[in-house]
């Protein structure tokens, strides 16, 4: 039996060729990945079939203008990847965002303005002088799907559970820590859960103590992790909680139907329980997980679908359909310079040189040719359309722009900074993402700045998105091409990244007036909307101004919506689209 | 024979223990975390939601762990896929509509390629032979994934005879997929009966069987076709793994519940539980398959004896 010892040696081979030809077949697969370059964000790396939400194409119609509807409510959409999670504490993805925010529902909700309102609210919550504390009312007609009522116990129930660290969230912590009282100190398992802010004064009132004012505490909200669990109804599933359908209760415009815990399909149903179902038009949602771009755009010309993503080349092929909607999400791709890289300073610490590298390509011909997707060249962090003050002003018309491209201007500080540093020749490594565009971009960059800044050699490192976050964590870099979704409709969720040693600065940029800015403006500014506000475009235009980043673009994306479906809303954070208002009207 | 039978037996379980090892040592080393937000969290934040599925501890204890578990039937959960759902339960979910075209593919693959090999070796350098070798290279040249699109675009999109995509139209469903993947099977099969058929048609013992007055359908069937066999059963083997085992093309053009998409998926985020799970069960069952392999052979041909030649 002497072959019977070689044998074992065959079968590795064999099992580790299959891992080789699994690979392969991915790296043949036709537009694998359609990111530009991922975000920092799960929710941003599986999008290939997602849906894109409508602004431009119709307008929104007011629930006493929506026509007799005498067709089959039904809209048929597709997903570009499985749900990982339904429970509220563990999600951290689009996918399951996008379904939780239409069959449950949190205190407030976002409008088809994107403002939030209240929603199991019963009213806009009182506040406290020092801002510190909010006592929200509940309503009194807002139920679960088994009829028992929605009590300001399950709010408590579940924030508790989510910032518990046995639970395992990540976004408990995430988006607790430094709002809400203790939250911190329970995830670093220094206090119990029940000492968190959060207090039921009796069934219909709720009281959350923060750590500090937070302005935009209200569109909190409406976000996910902040919705309300039964207790007893998770206590008795146990571990099979959210594991399918059946083992979750609805509080929402919409309940979950046919899902099996690992399935490509399941619908959403009118919930008759919803205190506001009367609004609600569709009577189904049909959904089915098409990761395949080139599949969901047949699924969609076969009339099976009603929506589809276009992506890559598919948004260029599809330019000038009559159904294109194109719009602008709030998510902002931009050059991070880094400024020391194992323990020296890189060229890059140079200002002169960070200012023409920054001014130094032009971000029109990127959008409209390389990208063309719909994005919009960006010379600023905050993204337009993304948040408003009291007025209802964007945040970007009152900063405007600041870091453009100017060739000249470029070769200007580029020639200073050479003769600052003494040198006449920089080579410097962009890191960037390994999807088809993000590739065509970086190429895009390299040949525009050894262009226009003469003796500047790029080198590219193309790598996937989990070796790019390990070079950003250990600085192991010099530009980077990254991106960042927001988590909340403030400015302040992307100004803060770049605070002195934040956490996900990584760059070595600081700047002692910058940090007094953003400390002002989550602190003693934090209760004067109008100086806070202030304060964060100072914030913006130093940084900018410091070429600390070189803001590059605002996503856009595109999609086909059949012209007979109306009213389907999308936001800027949180779930991606609200349902509720949606209808079907002229389909035959 | 059963002796043997069992003695394999021991050096599968012997060969799947080693394979759990490297494959558990290999995967720690991927790059990049296993936490679908781990962009957004502090090593703090990061570090409490790997303690709950037991990542913080030493290697060798989880190693030690997996190990005890697999004895013990469990495989572990899914960490960010589907969080959660144990390993078991993801692969017995998804495995069915793999076997089913996967298997579909191999009969309809093998019995057509079978077919075309025959007819090409036994009518050499006519038009069918030049009809079924450029069928053969076209089946082996083209990725399964433009097979795919041109099915689903001409047989669907423009004549309708079959869903565009999607698992939810039974029997119908699994058509086109079916044919896409039958392809490489098909292309094999031909390819290797073909030229093993000529190579035997030529050997002495045909000639000797065609003087003794054999037929010449007794001459293909029962002397040429039955050696051609070996040869292919050895590769077929392997390949069966690789197609019931689902592809990851193919369940993406068509939105096809699989196992071959999610295990691919496992090993680029990072979900370990899954990654050793479905890696094992693929390695179970390609040893497994090299086993009825080895039977086979005894079967087809009594000349290769299955235990040193004691029987």
């Amino acid at each position: 039996m002497k072959s019977s010892k070689i044998f074992w040696l065959l079968g590795l081979v064999l099992v580790l060729g299959m891992f080789l030809a699994a690979c392969g077949d991915d790296a043949a697969a036709p537009e694998e990945d359609v990111e530009e370059t991922d975000v920092e964000e799960p929710v941003d790396e599986e999008e290939p079939a997602e849906e894109a939400p409508e602004e431009e194409a119709t307008e929104f119609v007011p629930a006493e203008e929506v026509p007799e509807l005498d067709e089959p409510q039904v809209l048929n959409l597709m997903e570009g990847a499985e749900i990982p999670s339904l429970d509220t504490s563990l999600s951290t993805d689009a996918v399951s965002f996008n379904i939780l925010g239409n069959v449950n529902e949190g205190l407030y909700r976002l409008s088809p303005d994107n403002v939030p309102v209240p929603a199991v609210a019963a009213e806009p919550a009182t506040i406290s002088e020092d801002g510190l504390t909010y006592t929200f009312k509940l309503r009194d007609d807002a139920v679960w799907s088994d009829g028992t009522p929605v009590t300001a116990q399950d709010f408590v129930y579940s924030w508790q559970r989510s910032i518990d660290p046995a639970t395992g969230s990540s976004y408990g912590p995430y988006m607790m820590s430094g709002v809400i009282a203790n939250a911190s100190e329970i995830a670093a398992g220094e206090l119990e859960p029940s000492e968190l802010g959060v207090t039921a004064i009796d069934d219909k009132t709720l009281e959350v103590q923060l750590e500090r004012p937070t302005p935009y505490f209200e569109s909190l909200m409406s976000f996910p992790l902040f919705f309300p669990l039964n207790q007893e109804f998770v206590e008795a599933q146990g571990d099979a909680f959210a594991s399918n359908s059946d083992a979750l209760l609805y509080n929402g415009p919409f309940t979950l139907e046919n899902w099996d815990g690992t399935g490509l399909s399941w619908s959403l149903a009118k919930n008759e329980n919803y205190w506001n179902a009367d609004t609600v038009n569709l009577d189904e949602i049909k959904f089915d997980v098409v990761k395949e771009t080139s599949t969901a755009i047949n699924l969609y010309q076969s009339g099976e679908k009603d929506r589809t993503g276009l992506s890559g080349e598919f948004a260029m092929q599809y330019a000038n359909d009559p159904n294109l909607i194109t719009e602008l999400e709030p998510t902002l791709f931009y050059l991070k310079f880094n400024q020391e890289r194992n323990g020296e300073p890189t060229p890059l610490a140079n200002e002169n040189i960070r200012q023409a590298i920054a001014m130094g390509f032009n971000k029109q011909d990127l959008t409209d040719v390389i990208l063309a997707n719909g994005s919009l060249p960006a010379d600023y962090l905050v993204p337009t359309d993304f948040a408003f003050n009291e007025e209802g002003e964007d945040f970007r018309d009152i900063n405007g722009d600041v870091l453009g491209y100017d060739p000249e201007a470029a070769l200007e500080a580029w020639e200073a900074g050479l003769e600052e540093l003494g040198v006449e020749e920089i080579t410097l490594e962009l890191l960037g993402g390994d999807s088809e565009l993000a590739k065509k971009m970086d190429e895009y960059l390299k040949a525009q700045l050894e262009e226009n800044l003469p003796g500047l050699t790029i080198e590219l490192r193309q790598v996937p998105f989990a070796v790019r976050l390990e070079a950003d964590e250990a600085q192991d870099y010099d530009i980077q091409n990254a991106g960042w979704a927001p988590d909340y409709q403030d400015p302040m969720t992307f100004i803060d990244l770049f605070v002195t040693d934040g956490a996900h600065n990584k760059m070595s940029y600081s700047n002692p007036e910058f940090d007094a800015l953003v400390e002002a403006a989550k602190t003693e500014l934090a209760l004067d909307p109008a100086a806070r506000w202030e304060a964060m475009a100072e914030a913006e235009r130093i940084l900018l101004e410091d070429a600390g980043i070189a803001p590059i673009y605002q996503r856009g994306t595109m999609s086909l919506q059949k012209p007979y479906v109306h009213n389907l809303v999308s936001h800027p954070f949180g779930s991606d689209y609200s349902y509720q208002w949606a209808y079907i009207d002229g389909k035959e | 024979m059963l002796k043997y039978i069992g003695k394999r037996l021991i050096y599968m379980l012997i060969t799947l223990y080693l394979i759990a090892t490297a494959t558990f040592f290999l995967m720690k080393i991927l790059p990049g975390s296993p936490l679908a937000a781990a962009s957004k969290l502090t090593a703090e934040q990061e570090a409490i939601v790997l303690a709950k599925y037991g990542l913080d501890r030493p290697l060798p204890v989880q190693y030690f762990d997996y190990i005890t578990g697999i004895f013990q039937g469990d495989l572990g959960v899914s960490i960010n896929q589907f969080m959660g759902v144990p390993v078991t339960q993801l692969i017995l979910d998804r495995l069915g509509p793999s076997f089913q075209i996967g298997f579909q593919a191999m009969l309809v693959g093998t019995v057509i390629g079978i077919l075309l090999g025959m007819i090409a070796a036994l009518r050499q350098n006519s038009w069918i032979d030049y009809t079924s070798t450029f069928t053969a290279i076209l089946g082996i040249s083209i990725p399964s994934f433009v097979f795919a699109t041109m099915l689903q675009y001409s047989l669907a999109m423009k004549l309708g005879w079959f869903p565009v995509a999607l698992w939810d139209d039974g029997f119908m469903s699994s058509v086109l997929p079916t044919i896409a993947l039958a392809m490489s099977p098909l292309a094999v099969a031909a390819r290797f009966i073909r030229t093993e058929m000529i190579e035997v048609l030529s050997s002495d013992y045909i000639t000797l069987a065609k003087a003794k007055g054999a037929s010449r359908g007794e001459v293909a069937f029962k002397h040429a076709f039955r050696n051609a066999l070996i040869p292919l059963v050895t590769v077929l083997g392997p390949l069966a793994v690789a197609i019931l085992t689902g592809s990851l093309v193919i369940e993406k053009i068509f939105a096809i519940p699989g196992i071959g998409e999610q295990f691919v998926k496992a090993i680029m985020v990072n979900d370990f539980a899954v990654i050793m799970g479905t890696t094992l069960f693929f390695s179970a069952f390609l040893i497994f398959i090299i086993l009825v392999v080895d039977i086979l052979y005894g079967i087809i041909d009594p000349r290769i004896r299955l235990s040193g030649g004691k029987e």
